[in-house]
């Protein structure tokens, strides 16, 4: 079972936004960088995957800044097996990623594709689905559960409050969503043992993308609040308010 | 090439076909582009569901209809061959969709099989020209992007972010025959949730707990207002994690990101993660026994109070205010 996890370095969901200078992407100084969470999950799936069934390999793949080196070697520490970093500095929208992911894929074989449902800094949760499109392969988003037989893997999702339990034909690309696993820590051990693994830089193949980002703001900022005294009367002032002034009632 | 595509899901509720309720606001925003752009608003829809009448009354002119068993169920091959056939009949400057689980999946799918450029989540779109450009939230809604599409496009709308305006006219409808592609993806079982509720992210009104409400017993407060009014419910992470409620409920980054009119926060704290699900709620009522709680900050109404005693005085003046 040879499992390929696409992963993504993205600012710390805990960050404060501010405005870059060129106004169009945010201002970096200072800000802490992690794995996206949900492909944090998909890592630990693969690792459990691969040790259930006692063989295989787990390899991890970014398309990203040099310093996402970083990211890779966390999933290394997990326990994955080896990385491949397609380095490129520049920002990519979601056509440009997945043309670069599957560029740095190149004929690698492979048994199943893993990605994050999203990544938590463009929230486009569009790389898993556009990848299994140019690699013409099928594919499942946002499943919670996953367990793979011969040539085929069972998964699970949820549309509209109801689980869809759903069988897909292997190789295909499944996007996580939480549930699937839960991260573990690296231990020293598994830090220790990731310093060795293979870690392959390649330049990244950066296509033109279709998309543009035109401007970059803040939110526009929400007025100040109003008080509500926790009485019956301030029950009905609040609920007048909200019909009358507000219109949502 | 200056018409328009809506692509329409239908209700995945195993009580059978229907249009879900984005597709209002789908065809609303495809109306206005495609007035933008000078071009006709063309909307397909697949299997057993007939709603030329609502699409008209949002503004369709023309509904492609492709029918067959392959279709009922949303599967992502036939889906996308359905819309791929769609689009190779209709040559749109942009194709529109729904932002849901299927809806993004579907887009994303589409968008790499056919090199359009994709916009994913948008909250509005429009044109500058005869590009189509659309705003988006990055960072889970800590800032909103202008993108804009150099090649014909795909974008995908974030249901309750456009509302639905009437524009009638007589959509006439066409079956456009599509054959089904061998199903790589099988649909083996639907497990019905225990409960049903509206889904969260088309709820107009939800009611959302955290840990402040103490324990899956007094959730039965939280369910209360939410019936009281008429609204869905919701839960933060911690809420969740503590097993009181499922993951289905869990509002913010890694939940479901929401945009109501009205979003009540009752015991919860407001982390940054939490807000990134509901800052873009239309009003937002804080109720928290803290007065320094970071809710309060984003809140338009905020209820320094226990929830105890909050939640039954507030479903109850709701019981008879909208009764009355
Ligand atoms: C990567 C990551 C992703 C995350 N994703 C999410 C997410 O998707 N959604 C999410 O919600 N969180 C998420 N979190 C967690 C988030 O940081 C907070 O821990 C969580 O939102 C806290 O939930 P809470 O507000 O219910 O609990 P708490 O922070 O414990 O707050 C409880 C609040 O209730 C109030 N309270 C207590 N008792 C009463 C009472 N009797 N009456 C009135 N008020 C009372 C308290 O004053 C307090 O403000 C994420 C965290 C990380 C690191």
């Amino acid at each position: 079972m040879k499992i390929i996890v696409c992963i993504k370095r993205v600012v710390d969901t805990e960050t404060r936004v501010k405005i870059g200078a060129d106004g169009k992407s945010i201002d970096l100084g200072g800000v802490q960088f992690i794995t996206a969470p949900y492909d944090e999950m998909a890592v630990e799936k693969a690792i459990q995957l691969r040790d259930e069934a006692g063989e295989g390999s787990v390899t991890v793949v970014t398309v990203g800044p040099a310093a996402a080196t970083k990211e890779l070697r966390t999933a290394l520490a997990m326990g994955a097996d080896e990385a491949l970093h397609a380095v490129t500095e520049e920002h990519l929208g979601p056509n440009a990623t997945a043309a670069a992911l599957q560029a740095a894929l190149g004929d690698r074989a492979f048994d199943l594709i893993l990605c994050g449902k999203q990544a938590t800094d463009e929230d486009d949760a569009a790389v898993g689905p556009l990848l299994a499109a140019g690699l013409g392969l099928p594919c499942v988003a946002f499943v919670h559960s996953l367990t793979v037989a011969a040539g085929h893997a069972i998964v699970e999702r949820e549309i509209d409050g109801e689980t869809e339990i759903l069988e897909v034909d292997l190789p295909a690309v499944l996007t996580a969503q939480k549930g699937l696993a839960e991260p573990r820590y690296p231990g020293l051990k598994g830090i220790m043992a990731a310093k060795k693994k293979p870690l392959e830089s390649v330049p990244a193949e950066v296509t033109d993308g279709p998309t543009e980002v035109r401007a970059l703001e803040l939110p526009p900022a929400r007025s100040a609040m109003v008080t509500i005294e926790p009485t019956p009367a301030g029950m009905q002032t609040l609920l007048t308010a909200l019909r009358q002034e507000k219109k949502v009632l | 090439m200056a018409d328009i595509l809506i692509y329409l899901e239908t209700a995945q509720s195993s009580d059978g076909a229907a249009l879900k309720k984005p597709a209002a606001e789908v065809a609303t925003a495809g109306r206005a582009l495609a007035d933008a752009l000078g071009g006709r608003l063309v909307a397909v829809i697949t299997g057993s569901v007939a709603p030329e009448g609502v699409l008209g009354r949002h503004g369709v002119d023309e509904v492609l209809h492709v029918e067959g068993d392959a279709f009922g169920r949303h599967l992502l091959d036939a889906q996308a061959a359905a819309l791929e056939a769609a689009m190779a009949d209709v040559e749109p400057a942009s194709v529109l969709l729904a932002a849901t689980v299927l809806g993004k999946e579907l887009s994303a799918f589409v968008a790499g099989r056919t090199g359009r450029a994709l916009i994913s989540d948008a909250t509005s779109v429009g044109a500058d020209g005869t590009q189509v450009v659309a705003s988006k939230p990055k960072y889970a809604g800590k800032a909103m992007a202008q993108i804009a599409a150099t090649r014909p496009s795909i974008v995908s709308l974030r249901p309750n972010a456009v509302p639905a305006a009437e524009n009638p006219r007589e959509a006439a409808t066409r079956t456009l025959a599509v054959e089904a592609p061998a199903a790589r993806v099988r649909l083996r079982e639907v497990v019905p949730s225990a409960e049903t509720q509206l889904e969260l992210t088309e709820a107009d009104i939800i009611v959302s707990g955290g840990r402040g409400i103490g324990g899956p017993d007094a959730w039965d407060e939280i369910l209360g207002l939410a019936s009281a009014l008429g609204a869905a419910h919701g839960a933060s992470r911690a809420v969740v994690d503590a097993g009181w409620r499922p993951h289905a409920e869990q509002v913010g980054q890694t939940g479901k990101t929401v945009s109501p009119k009205l979003y009540v926060a009752c015991g919860i704290s407001g982390a940054i993660q939490h807000l990134a699900g509901m800052s873009s709620s239309k009003v937002i009522v804080a109720v928290n026994k803290d007065p320094e709680a970071p809710i309060f900050k984003v809140a338009d109404y905020g209820i320094v109070g226990d929830v105890h005693d909050v939640l039954p005085m507030l479903s109850e003046a709701a019981g008879s205010f909208l009764a009355g």
